[in-house]
């Protein structure tokens, strides 16, 4: 509680768009040497952006820059690479690790700022033959990790450590670097167990008892109470909240993060009614899905006739899972019965022949034939499954696709969903992501399925392609009757579009509230499990 | 004015698409042939000659471009194993020449034969492909390699006996090089050919140094029939199956595609016309050439259809018939009209700097589609 004096951070009316698409707005808040600031907020709130500005990341110049003021020690600063960052002593860890495997502990911690050792060789040859003072490193990498406060062997290789202590090499990275003040910690308890985050709260204390300013991104609402002076709360790419956290709970932060008017997210209730009545179409019970990071352990869901349900929850808890491992992308066990019938896993065919269709989350590694036509991406999956688009000659032994039909059905699709293209035969890597996101649903729907899996329908398209493909899939389940299962991270659409949302955390289901239960409710399911 | 201005910019937009369709490349490639062409007659080279040379070796290696075309459609990459498909056919035709078919049927008996070897060699390959994904082209190297390799001992145990085509003195063992004729040298050839000679004395006219050229009809004709066929299948489900998972295999698969069927579709389709391809090159060539032969037509093979503007997952029939004439073309024209602006007899040299110039090239110029 040093705060008196300059702050050593202070934000003024930071504000950055992405071509028109404002993501942060007015962002003012100030952090005091060796002060712990808890920053949450949902997926999308702008904490990353907040970050990436601060660092000074390249997408942020290559996107136009930001507007606003960072002032480090009272003098205003303006980064433009990491380096430059890094010179004024931030230090920050990302969430995915960047460390050398083969490398040991120490040798990751000084990488490329080893102390040398003049050698004859190099007086001839310059400075890159100077040998490495492994003493002086050693002694260095023990120095980093004794200001962390946990142990670590700094003489393992990073290949042969768990993930926590490999998350310890990394902060002992920046530890190590004499001229770091400030630590931005990017979810850094994600991948660590119970006991390892334990320890991580323990050496964040540890060093800001040493002087050293930390912001700590987290999803665990409990670090935070437990480790951070005050909490700052995005929310939409305002800083909704500011307060110390002494003072805060669990369920204040939450409804903070999640928390809008209740009556401004359309509560569907008219429909609500209608669909409790319907019968059940699909059944999952103990769904098990194998896919990195978003691991599925034990889910069992009952999805009624003609619904559109919601699955939300926090990145990594399993929900881009469920859709993938029933459409047999990724292996899966336990039992899916569809209108009945049971449906065989780990088989995307026999999940398409009985009508079921997927939107994957991945548009340019799953969704799209990137390098071919808006005409061959349309009709595609059609003319493969429902033998669509196909003239058959010589009494069908050989089938011919049938170009006209393909052209026609892409163009009523482009026409309906406002697809912009110069023509049905774009290549598909051409269009921006909103139109690329539109091709991925008119592919889904040229199969007129009975029932269709949305996964992250609106990732990274901007806010006017957003509310149109919502619209179509609202327009799409109305019409035709299909059941549709939406699954997304941002909550506020969910609640928008669906009639009902079920929450995934830890791989199971935390729980399915109606569309029009209040922000608290979500709020809590989302971190139910997680502590 | 000013609309004349855009006029002349969306002219000149044009203009630089088609630029861009055919390729700087290829541009320059067709210029520099271009530029022999019209030398020759400066430098004392017969046009009409070299034309008839070109068509000729054009019509000898176009079926082994082209057998490269399902495989790079699948997205299996560029078949540096053709040594395998080369041995299936050379397999049909020795056995035909074995079992004592002579003249045309020998061919036609040389095809049927070398049918269910390319099946089953090429079954094999493709399943072992399926197991690499990502190293097709490294590991389609070594296994043409390994082929040829037992193939060398192969030519000398297996017992053939036919006096055409064995060792003199031991009377076993497959020589290296067995000439045709009487068998299937220019079978394929000297059906319809058209020989501008023959025309003229037909109609009575002179035709001057025109009457030089002789068409191989029958040789371009079983190309582009084969050619057809692809062009054909690649617009039927399964042929549209196979360039999407050549385009996007996570995209087909989530669609439905059994990609690893359709990829061993590709290569069985692949090594058949590869065997096919080396056949019709025989029946132009005139001869069997065994042991270490078959990996010789690879480069060249694959620095054709790469020349010819083909990406390792996108190729079409208009790459394998420019990339073919455009690389036959420098290889032939190149040392002939350097040989006679040099006067001297570096014919061998010269075509051996220019054919492995241009596969250099052309091997720099590999690159996928965007994923």
């Amino acid at each position: 509680m040093t705060d008196n004096g300059t702050p050593l951070l202070q934000m003024r009316n930071i504000k950055k768009d992405f071509f028109g698409n404002q993501v942060l707005t007015d962002i003012n808040f100030t952090l005091g040497a060796g002060q712990v600031l808890g920053l949450c907020g949902e997926n999308g709130a702008g904490k990353s952006t907040l970050m990436k500005i601060l660092f000074g990341m390249d997408v942020i110049r290559e996107t136009g820059g930001y507007s606003g003021e960072i002032l480090i020690d009272g003098k205003p600063v303006a980064f433009h690479t990491p380096f430059d960052a890094l010179t004024a002593g931030i230090g920050m860890v990302h969430q995915e690790f960047s460390l050398i495997p083969g490398f040991t502990a120490t040798e990751n911690i000084l990488l490329d700022r080893e102390p040398q050792k003049k050698t004859i060789l190099a007086e001839v040859f310059g400075d890159r033959l100077n040998t490495l003072d492994y003493k002086e490193m050693d002694r260095r990498a023990a120095a980093a990790i004794q200001k962390m406060g946990v142990a670590i062997d700094p003489n393992m290789t990073i290949s042969s450590m768990p993930v926590g202590h490999k998350q310890f090499t990394e902060i002992a990275r920046e530890l190590s670097k004499d001229q770091l003040k400030l630590l931005i910690l990017d979810e850094p308890t994600a991948v660590l167990t119970e006991k390892e985050a334990e320890a991580l709260l323990e050496s964040i204390r540890n060093m800001a008892a040493q002087g050293i300013s930390i912001i700590f991104i987290t999803h665990r609402l409990h670090e935070i109470l437990a480790v951070c002076d005050k909490v700052v709360v995005m929310r939409d790419g305002y800083v909704v909240q500011d307060v110390p956290a002494a003072g805060t709970s669990v369920e204040d932060i939450t409804r903070w993060m999640v928390g809008r008017d209740v009556q401004s997210s359309s509560a569907q209730t008219a429909v609500q009614i209608k669909n409790t009545s319907a019968k059940t179409i699909m059944s999952i019970q103990h769904l098990w899905v194998d896919m990195p990071g978003e691991t599925v352990r034990n889910v069992s869901l009952d999805i009624r006739e003609g619904e559109i349900l919601g699955i939300g929850g926090l990145a990594g808890q399993g929900k881009l899972g469920i859709p993938n491992g029933i459409m047999g992308l990724y292996e899966a066990g336990g039992t899916v019965e569809f209108d009945g019938k049971k449906i065989p896993l780990n088989s995307p065919r026999k999940c398409l022949d009985a009508s079921l269709a997927f939107v994957s989350e991945d548009r340019r590694e799953v969704g799209l034939l990137l390098d071919e036509s808006l005409e061959w991406n349309v009709a595609f999956p059609a003319m493969q499954i429902q033998n669509k688009f196909l003239k058959n000659l010589l009494g069908g032994l050989i089938k011919w696709r049938d170009e006209k039909g393909i052209r026609s059905v892409t163009q009523k699709y482009i026409d309906q969903l406002q697809i912009k293209c110069t023509s049905s035969k774009q290549k598909a890597k051409e269009l921006s992501g909103g139109n690329q996101q539109k091709v991925c649903l008119a592919k889904a729907f040229a199969l007129e399925p009975k029932f269709l899996f949305v996964s992250e329908p609106t990732r990274g398209i901007d806010v006017g392609a957003k509310a149109l493909v919502l619209e179509a899939l609202k327009q799409f389940n109305r019409d035709s009757g299909v059941t549709v299962v939406m699954i997304s991270s941002e909550l506020e659409e969910l609640r928008q579009t669906c009639d009902r949302i079920a929450i995934i955390s830890g791989g199971r289901v935390a729980g399915i509230l109606p569309a029009a239960a209040s922000s608290e409710e979500f709020g809590m399911l989302m971190v139910s499990q997680v502590k | 004015m000013g609309t004349n201005k855009t006029a002349a910019a969306a002219e000149k937009s044009r203009f630089q698409v088609m630029l861009e369709q055919f390729g700087l490349p290829r541009l320059i490639l067709s210029g520099f042939l271009l530029l022999l062409l019209v030398m020759a007659p400066f430098v004392g080279v017969d046009l009409p000659t070299q034309i008839t040379n070109i068509i000729n070796r054009f019509s000898w290696n176009a079926v082994l471009v082209l057998a490269l075309v399902p495989m790079v459609h699948s997205g299996c990459g560029l078949n540096f194993g053709l040594p395998l498909a080369v041995i299936c056919g050379l397999m049909g035709g020795t056995l035909s020449i074995q079992l004592g078919f002579t003249g045309a049927m020998s061919f036609l008996m040389a095809v049927i034969i070398a049918t269910p070897f390319a099946v089953l060699l090429g079954g094999g390959y493709g399943l072992l492909l399926n197991r690499i994904k990502g190293g097709e082209m490294m590991i389609a190297t070594y296994v043409g390699l390994s082929i040829m390799s037992f193939f060398c001992m192969m030519w000398l145990l297996l017992p053939y006996n036919n006096p055409k085509m064995v060792y003199g003195l031991s009377a076993s063992g497959l020589r290296p090089t067995i000439s045709l004729e009487g068998f299937y040298d220019q079978t394929l050839a000297n059906l319809f050919k058209i020989d501008f000679h023959e025309v003229a004395q037909s109609l009575h006219i002179s035709l001057g140094p025109l009457e030089r050229i002789k068409i191989p009809t029958g040789s371009l004709l079983v190309f582009a029939l084969l050619a057809l066929l692809i062009w054909a299948f690649l617009h039927t489900k399964t042929g549209t199956a196979m360039t999407a998972v050549g385009s996007n295999p996570n995209f087909a698969r989530a669609a439905g595609i059994n990609v690893n069927k359709i990829r061993t579709l590709s290569v069985i389709m692949s090594t058949w016309l590869g065997a096919m391809g080396i056949l019709i090159y025989q029946q132009g060539f005139g001869f069997i050439q065994l042991y270490n032969a078959p990996n010789n037509l690879t480069m060249p093979t694959v620095a054709a259809i790469l020349i010819g503007g083909a990406l390792v997952n996108k190729a079409t029939i208009a790459n394998v018939i420019i990339g073919t004439i455009l690389f036959q073309g420098m290889v032939t024209m190149t040392p002939t009209i350097m040989n006679a602006i040099v006067h001297m007899d570096m014919s061998e040299v010269i075509r051996i700097i220019v054919s492995q110039g241009m596969i250099l090239y052309a091997l720099t110029r590999k690159q996928e589609g965007s994923k």
